[in-house]
């Protein structure tokens, strides 16, 4: 029996670390840039009509509306970054470049794959929630202790886009479907998921539907820990839920993976 | 008597309905370089990848070191090195990196895969592109990193499919001496090739497929000795005269090919059929004798050329 060595799904990591260290400058800017113009943009702009409406910091929960979006930006930034690194990147290692293939051909396996791609976006999420929320930590309104725990809700709901998001491109034949699932699916999520108001503003239906994904939970808890108003029962439901979205998109995309890689 | 390094029995592969491997017994013996010919879509490549353990099997026996793919695939596949008829290089890194994160999923310690890099970079004549990233190489040094990456885990076994496709004469005669370094160095070689001469140089032995099914097998010496002459006379006749001339040359030598472009006589003595030919009254407008190869071995064995 071969002893055990290095987990298959860390080797799998280190493998996509070595691909984003060539580029990680313009990776790091290019998932800063869009949460930053959206917190001047919508927050600064909208904001100082929002809260000069009496009532809407009541209705908001927070001090401000900078405030009510920023922890927001930091769980739709590892949505929208893992959603695409799940798409494009997915498909081109099965076919452009074939790199899972070439790990296929090695003493691992599609498990390990998609595992490493899991941890590799846990650790592309955290990357990228840490750089903005030390942004956010530079300005007063934005500034709190629960941008920490908010990293950890922003990773947990990277990962669970990640997951289903692999599983759906390991079988993609046109890349086209990317800039459909884009449009139908992530930036819908991204204006109606409630990062930017609370969903009781919404239809009910929509409401339900923004519920059925992982987004919603993600920020209402981010939220929640940066306004200092935890609710630990909704915390320990948001948390079982997300993780349901991430347990049943591994395991759809390993067995996927495992028919495409050994056909 | 130890068992030999693969056996395939009444292997079968098959695609919903399609029949890619139609029921193949072979058997490759530890140190033997052995080779699968045929045209495209005879299944060698489909034959490869179950050997390879990344292709489950439909029907039949396949071991390899005596283990069984569907169980023991990781395993197997630890011990193999594996080129593939498609590159899987990471054309976005360079050339020591595609090599070091390959050691590192074989598990390697990383000093370890370093040294390793730099010995097989060696061996590949790449040592001065080790930092250029790979998509500025030509396709001949793809190649060669491409085996020299397989190599990482120091294989008992090494599977090619179709190494030289696409190179110049040059970079192929580069990859058959490295290739043949590793024969000398015990390492057991299992390659595809449409090359005739690539299968006469490096092969042992080899088994001929088409459709599926092995149509011959034996070394290339003794395939050509059995389904062969010794040579063959080549004559290419004027715009549509090859098939014209064809009744004209009956008899003449022990057999015929009429082809496309040219009509194959079968002699013993090709000097003798090209005087025979002249006797005739035939003007070809080119005459060639050389001596029979691989490739008409091929030839009669499927009645089609290797290369379309
Ligand atoms: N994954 C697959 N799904 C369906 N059919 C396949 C698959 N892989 C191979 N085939 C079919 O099986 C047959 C044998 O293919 P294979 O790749 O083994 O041939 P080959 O001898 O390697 O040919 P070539 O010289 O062109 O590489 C072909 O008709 C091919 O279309
Ligand atoms: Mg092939």
């Amino acid at each position: 029996m071969a002893a055990m060595g290095t987990p298959g799904a860390l080797r799998v990591a280190s493998w996509h670390l070595t691909a984003f260290r060539r580029f990680w400058r313009l990776n790091l800017l290019s998932s800063l840039v869009q949460p930053l113009l959206y917190l001047l943009g919508l927050g600064v702009g909208v904001g100082s009509l929002v809260d000069r409406n009496t009532g809407s910091g009541q209705l908001l929960g927070s001090a401000s509306y900078v405030a009510f979006v920023a922890p927001g930006l930091l769980v739709t930034t590892a949505m929208a970054l893992t959603a695409g690194e799940s798409m494009w990147p997915v498909m081109g290692s099965l076919t452009w470049q074939r790199g899972y293939h070439g790990i296929a051909a090695t003493s691992l396996e599609a498990r390990d794959i998609v595992f490493g791609h899991g941890t590799w976006m846990m650790v592309r999420s955290g990357i990228a929630a840490t750089a903005v929320a030390i942004v956010l930590a530079c300005f007063r309104e934005t500034r709190s202790w629960g941008l920490l725990p908010g990293i950890l809700a922003a990773i947990a709901v990277g990962v669970s886009f990640a997951m289903p998001i692999m599983a759906f491109s390991i079988n993609v034949k046109l890349d086209g479907a990317f800039a459909g699932l884009q449009r139908f699916l992530i930036i819908p999520l991204f204006l109606f998921g409630g990062a930017f108001y609370p969903i009781s503003q919404l239809p009910t239906v929509v409401q339900w539907v923004a519920r059925l994904f992982p987004l919603w939970h993600g920020v209402v808890m981010a939220r929640d820990f940066s306004v200092g108003d935890v609710d630990w029962a909704g915390v320990v439901g948001h948390t079982a839920y997300i993780a349901a979205w991430v347990v049943a998109g591994t395991w759809i995309a390993i067995i996927r993976l495992r028919k495409r890689l050994y056909p | 008597m130890s068992e030999p390094l693969i056996v395939a029995e009444q292997l079968i592969k098959r695609f919903g309905e399609f029949t890619a491997v139609d029921g193949i017994d072979v058997q490759v013996e530890k140190g033997e370089a052995f080779g699968f010919l045929g045209p495209n879509g005879a299944g060698k490549s489909s034959t490869m990848r179950m050997i390879a353990c990344v292709s489950p099997i439909t029907a039949g026996r396949l071991r390899v070191f005596g283990l069984d793919p569907a169980t023991q695939g990781a395993d197997i596949r630890r011990r193999i090195g594996v080129v593939p008829q498609l590159d899987t290089l990471d054309v976005e890194l360079s050339v020591q990196e595609n090599l070091w994160l390959y050691g590192r999923f074989f598990d390697l310690p990383r000093p370890e895969a370093k040294r390793r890099s730099a010995e097989l970079l060696e061996f590949a004549q790449l040592t001065d592109r080790a930092t250029s990233v790979v998509e500025s190489l030509s396709g001949g040094m793809k190649r060669r990193l491409s085996i020299a990456r397989s190599l990482i885990n120091e294989p008992e076994l090494l599977l090619l499919d179709e190494p030289t496709t696409g190179l110049d004469p040059q970079a192929r005669h580069v990859l058959w001496d490295r290739l043949y370094r590793l024969k000398q160095q015990g390492v057991t070689l299992v390659l595809t090739t449409h090359y005739m001469d690539e299968a006469e140089q490096l092969c042992d032995r080899l088994v001929v497929m088409d459709q599926g099914k092995i149509v011959a097998e034996g070394s290339p010496r003794s395939l050509i000795g059995q389904y062969a002459t010794r040579e063959v006379l080549e004559l290419r006749f004027a715009a549509d005269g090859n098939a014209a001339a064809a009744p004209q040359l009956e008899g003449i030598g022990e057999r015929q090919e009429l082809l496309p472009d040219r009509v194959l006589i079968y002699a013993d003595d090709g000097e003798h059929a090209l005087t025979e030919t002249h006797h005739r009254g035939l003007q070809p407008e080119s005459a060639l004798v050389r001596r029979a190869s691989l490739e008409d071995v091929f030839l009669l064995l499927t009645g089609r050329t290797l290369v379309d």
